[in-house]
């Protein structure tokens, strides 16, 4: 446990000085920082609970817009922000600007938890690869209905109010990563306190055999709904700074992004070892150093060296970097293996 | 716990890959001044990507081989990095930003598509880099107070306000009832409220508006509302896309209109891919090779042309020629300027008036190129033969307007 | 009149997509494989007859040629990454193919440009009822050669030896198997078939309407919907439910507008989903 302790202060430290020690790369660790929250949160019900989701990209769309709206709208007539022709300019004062932010990522955290909760006893009864259509239509049909909805810019698209001018232009990317980094420790650790929980063990159980499960007395239906609630919420929070981030969303290719977005956090999940801790994590890091450079390298070629790369992985990998570890050094991971079950394993294969 | 070791080695791992790939270009290297895009070489701008990459290059080359940049008496060449956007706004912001804060460009030019130049902008303001853009036509981008941005082209509403006005005029001065189809897109949306305006200001009538989605290849409901209303003007708008699906789906249904307007009929090839289907559609268009400004490194429209398709096999649609004139107007604004001081590079381009092959380019306090007017030209057939004339404003006109169109049963 | 031309021109549509789905029906009911490269191939189908356009052969020849060449294309794809998934779980096999599907778009994006394209039949058009409905005879040549196609591969399904040893394995791999059929081949030739099917498809959708190297995944959606609710193995459940959703897209066309024409495919696609577990979970009940 000291260890575990020496560990997570050193992640800390490292996290609070990262912006410091690489200015140029504070946007990059920002982003880095939402893809690790939506792999980690896509791994509490595709990885322990065994739903594989694409459609967490819809709370992730619906905190964008959420939060754009309200810090909109809470100064401003939204419908004239969003208006394309207006000659009209608004800008925020920088305390308009924080407490808009602040107030828009509560709503865009609490209302997909809620529109998960809705949705989560018709959608989650579905089983297998039918939830994971289900939900993939259900992202792509949020985008395109979104890009008919006038208020919210339809296909014009929604420019986040800009960053207000106090002081230096680092400010911008400092408090976005920051933003950024704290809502990653608070997901760690809410995820981390799931870990050791009776809740774990169930989303577990309903994972590997849910008709058991049922059997058993557990109402297994609400464990699911919660769980898929608990995602919804960091993923609507992601949403909403991701938003800022930008500084512009579009309907289908910045908020509903099923594409890419929702079908990267699951690659993400499963290329780092779903169903682990630290698995959507090192995913997620190694995935977009892995994009970032083939953006520089192969310019126009990173997706077919994407193309390629998800194919191996699921071929080859589909335990993920965790499995494999764990696999390989299975002593390391605390797991005691008995020299002569291994040998007789040997034998076996 | 020995996962721990694991995990610290990969984090330090990653300390070692962040620090070892730090910015490593830098605005001036040499006798190099470097400029920074985001092109869309794949995903669904991308045709139109790659002629805004084939325009900026083909004016780098020339301008490098015609003895390049003179800043403080010294010669220098231009060079760009590219970074492909994925023809998504939330890579193009980010790759902007990693443009500026990790290659230090202190120059940028701007990517294909109103949607994309939206995503950008606030990023090259914020950090104050000067951007001449050439394929961001939405208006809303005129209308933020943006200083550093600079667009060498006429702000999307204007593209197809014209035609209304002159079906009207065609109409003995009498309103017209107009039907739209325009695409869900930042730039279609803005040509759309345009058109908006013109019905207005004409006392005009739409009778129809749909919104064509993203993944369009499809618009026969459209077509069919068309056909049932009788409309005197169909004006549609949808990238490359739109355009062919328009004349594919016009042509096989018999829809007669009396006036087809569009945009991006030159980088749809439309004359080309649907021969004399197209005759008569009237396009709006930013630029058109007939047209006589000139400048000493393309000469003009013409040469422009011919040394394009040399150069890249295929006639410049007027993307790649607005993008080759960026070019040209950061050249003029450094040697103007005469340093690389972002501020001073940013008055020198804020009092561009100059002309080039592709039009004068006079800026107002918005961005907008206020100096150029939009030209509409008509698919006109001779046989099989089909060309693109222009027919209005009549300062250029090298034909006369066929109106109203001959309806299909007569062709 | 607009109803009934919505409805035709929905029917004609909704034929196209029905081909589309059969080819995924059958290796979905067969192999137990999700492929979302379905519209990539579909795509890949229709720049084969537009590369034939492009040279001056008429791009009806491609309906010809495009199946036989996807035909080796999907058994390669089998080779390479199909038959190292195809007894995995049915998610990874989604993973797979969507990492084709990205792969396809990028290298048909290289190979023949972004450049929206099509290939012109030149085939005119056929009016009814005093010139109010209109049908292009693109569009009445395209439906009718996907009937022809389904309807020659029913036939080849139930009397060759390979189309029963393909029924048999859908039916029960592992008894095929005992039973001397040769399992992995009688994979691979289905990945062909329906890659070929989707060839033939690919090549009418170029003769009627567009395509881009980055429109497939449109297509895959509809097929996985029209498989969905019309069941595995059912033909004639397969050209229903095509024609209702080409029907069904028109309509919401008008009634909803245009804007609103994918959305609604896709949240229909949720409905029929959600209906679909509430009418099962009841027969649950009733077993209990």
């Amino acid at each position: 446990m000291k260890n575990n302790l020496i560990l997570y202060i050193g992640i800390l430290i490292f996290g609070i000085a990262a912006p410091f020690i690489f200015p140029a790369f504070k946007v990059q660790l920002s982003i880095l920082c939402v893809l690790i929250i939506l792999a980690t949160t896509w791994n509490i019900q595709g990885g322990e609970m065994g739903y594989n989701s694409f459609g967490n990209i819809l709370f992730y769309g619906l905190g964008m817009y959420l939060c754009a709206s309200v810090q909109v709208g809470m100064f401003f007539p939204l419908a004239e922000w969003t208006e394309s022709g207006g000659e009209k300019t608004f800008v925020h004062t920088p305390t308009q600007f924080f407490q808009g932010m602040a107030v828009g990522l509560i709503v865009a955290a609490v209302v997909p938890t809620i529109v998960a909760g809705l949705i989560g006893y018709s959608i989650l009864g579905l089983r297998g690869h039918y939830f994971a259509i289900c939900t993939l239509g259900l992202g792509v049909a949020a985008g395109e209905i979104s890009g008919g909805i006038e208020i919210i810019g339809a296909g014009q698209g929604f420019t986040t109010p800009p960053f207000p001018n106090v002081g230096s232009l680092e400010l911008r990317g400092e408090f976005f990563y920051f933003l950024s980094f704290f809502t990653l420790v608070l997901t760690f650790v809410a995820v981390r306190s799931i870990y050791p929980t009776r809740f774990k063990l169930i989303l577990n159980a309903i994972r590997d055999n849910e008709d058991k499960a049922e059997a058993m007395g557990i109402e297994t239906m609400k464990y699911k709904i919660i769980g898929w609630m608990i995602s919804a919420f960091f993923c609507g929070l992601a949403g909403g700074i991701m938003g800022g981030l930008v500084g512009y969303i579009d309907s289908t290719d910045v908020a509903f992004d099923g594409r890419e977005m929702g079908v990267f956090m699951v690659l993400m999940a499963i290329l780092g070892g779903k169903g682990t801790l630290w698995g959507p994590i090192i995913g997620a890091t190694v995935f977009h150093i892995f994009k970032e450079g083939f953006w520089t390298f192969f310019l126009g070629w990173q997706y077919v060296a994407l193309g390629v790369l998800i194919v191996v992985i699921v071929i080859y990998f589909p335990e993920g970097i965790m499995g494999w570890l764990r696999e390989k050094y299975p002593d390391r991971f605390g797991e005691v293996v008995d020299e002569k079950d291994r040998k007789a394993q040997v034998e076996l294969k | 716990m020995r996962l721990n070791k694991i995990i610290l080695s990969f984090v330090s791992a990653l300390v070692i890959l962040f620090s070892t790939s730090v910015a490593s270009f830098a605005k001036v290297v040499g006798d190099k001044i470097i400029l920074g895009a985001a092109i869309s070489l794949t995903g669904k701008y991308s045709s139109n990507g790659v002629h805004t990459q084939n325009g900026y290059n083909m004016a780098v080359d020339r301008i490098n081989s015609m003895g390049g940049v003179k800043v403080g008496g010294k010669t220098y060449k231009f060079d760009i990095i590219y970074y492909d956007d994925e023809s998504n706004p939330k890579r193009a912001a980010q790759l902007a930003e990693r443009l500026i804060s990790q290659d230090g460009v202190e120059f940028m030019l701007g990517p294909y598509s109103s949607g994309l130049t939206k995503a950008i902008a606030p990023v090259t303001e914020k950090y104050g880099v000067p951007m001449v853009e050439a394929n961001g036509a939405s208006r809303s981008l005129f209308t933020k107070g943006y200083k550093y941005l600079f667009a060498v082209l006429a702000p999307a509403n204007l593209y197809l306000d014209v035609a209304i006005d002159l079906a009207v005029e065609k109409n003995n001065g009498k309103p017209v009832s107009v039907a739209m189809a325009f695409e869900q897109d930042a730039f279609s949306q803005d040509v759309r409220l345009g058109v908006l305006e013109a019905i207005k200001r004409t006392g005009s009538k739409k009778v129809i508006d749909d919104k064509l989605p993203k993944e369009l290849n499809d618009m026969a409901a459209t077509l069919v509302k068309v056909k049932q209303m009788k409309p005197d003007v169909l004006v549609v708008s949808g990238h490359t896309k739109g355009a062919l699906t328009a004349i594919r789906q016009i042509s096989e249904m018999k829809v007669d209109v009396p006036m087809l307007a569009m945009t991006h009929c030159d980088a749809a090839k439309l004359s080309k891919q649907h021969g004399k289907n197209s005759q008569y559609a009237l396009c709006a268009s930013q630029w058109h090779k007939t047209l006589t400004y000139k400048d000493n490194f393309f000469k003009d429209g013409m040469t422009y042309d011919a040394d394009f398709t040399k150069e890249f096999g295929y006639a410049p649609p007027y993307q790649a020629a607005e993008s080759s004139a960026a070019l040209l107007v950061f050249k003029d604004a450094f040697e103007r300027a005469d340093t690389f001081d972002q501020k001073k590079v940013r008055d020198a381009l804020a009092a561009t008036n100059m002309q080039t092959f592709y039009g004068n380019i006079k800026f107002a306090a918005g961005g907008q190129n206020v100096d150029k007017p939009m030209v509409l030209f008509q698919v006109m057939c001779d046989g099989d033969n089909c060309e693109n004339k222009v027919v209005a404003p009549t300062k250029w006109a090298s034909a006369e307007l066929i109106h109203p169109i001959p309806s299909w049963s007569k062709r | 009149m607009i109803s009934v031309q919505a409805c035709l021109d929905g029917i004609l549509l909704g034929i196209l997509f029905a081909l589309i789905a059969y080819g995924m029906a059958l290796q979905w009911g067969v192999m137990n494989i999700i492929n979302i490269a379905q519209g990539d191939l579909v795509i890949l189908g229709g720049y084969i007859a537009y590369f034939m356009y492009l040279y001056g052969i008429h791009p009806a020849w491609g309906v010809i040629v495009a199946p036989i060449i996807m035909f080796f294309v999907g058994i390669a794809i089998y080779k390479l990454v199909i038959n190292k998934v195809v007894d995995r779980d049915l998610f990874i096999s989604i993973l797979a193919t969507f990492g084709i599907s990205i792969l396809f778009m990028q290298l048909m994006n290289f190979a023949f440009g972004a450049d929206v394209v099509l290939a012109n039949s030149d085939y005119g058009t056929t009016m009814l009822f005093n010139n109010n409905v209109v049908l292009p005879n693109s569009k009445i040549f395209s439906a009718f050669i996907s009937i022809l196609f389904a309807i020659c591969l029913v036939i080849y399904m139930k009397k060759s030896k390979l189309g029963r040893a393909i029924r048999a394995t859908a039916q029960n791999a592992r008894a095929a198997k005992i039973l001397g059929v040769d399992t992995e081949k009688v994979y691979a030739a289905t990945f062909g078939i329906n890659a070929a099917l989707c060839g033939v498809a690919g090549a009418l959708i170029s003769i009627t309407f567009t395509i881009h190297p980055y429109m497939g995944l449109p297509y895959t959606i509809r097929s996985f919907m029209i498989v969905i609710v019309a069941g595995l193995g059912n033909l004639p459940g397969v050209a229903m439910s095509g024609m209702g959703l080409g029907v069904f897209e028109e309509f919401a066309d008008y009634i909803l507008g245009t804007e609103f024409r994918i959305g609604s495919v896709f949240l229909l696609l949720v409905l029929i989903l959600v209906y679909r577990r509430f009418k099962l979970s009841r027969k649950r009940e009733y077993l209990k």
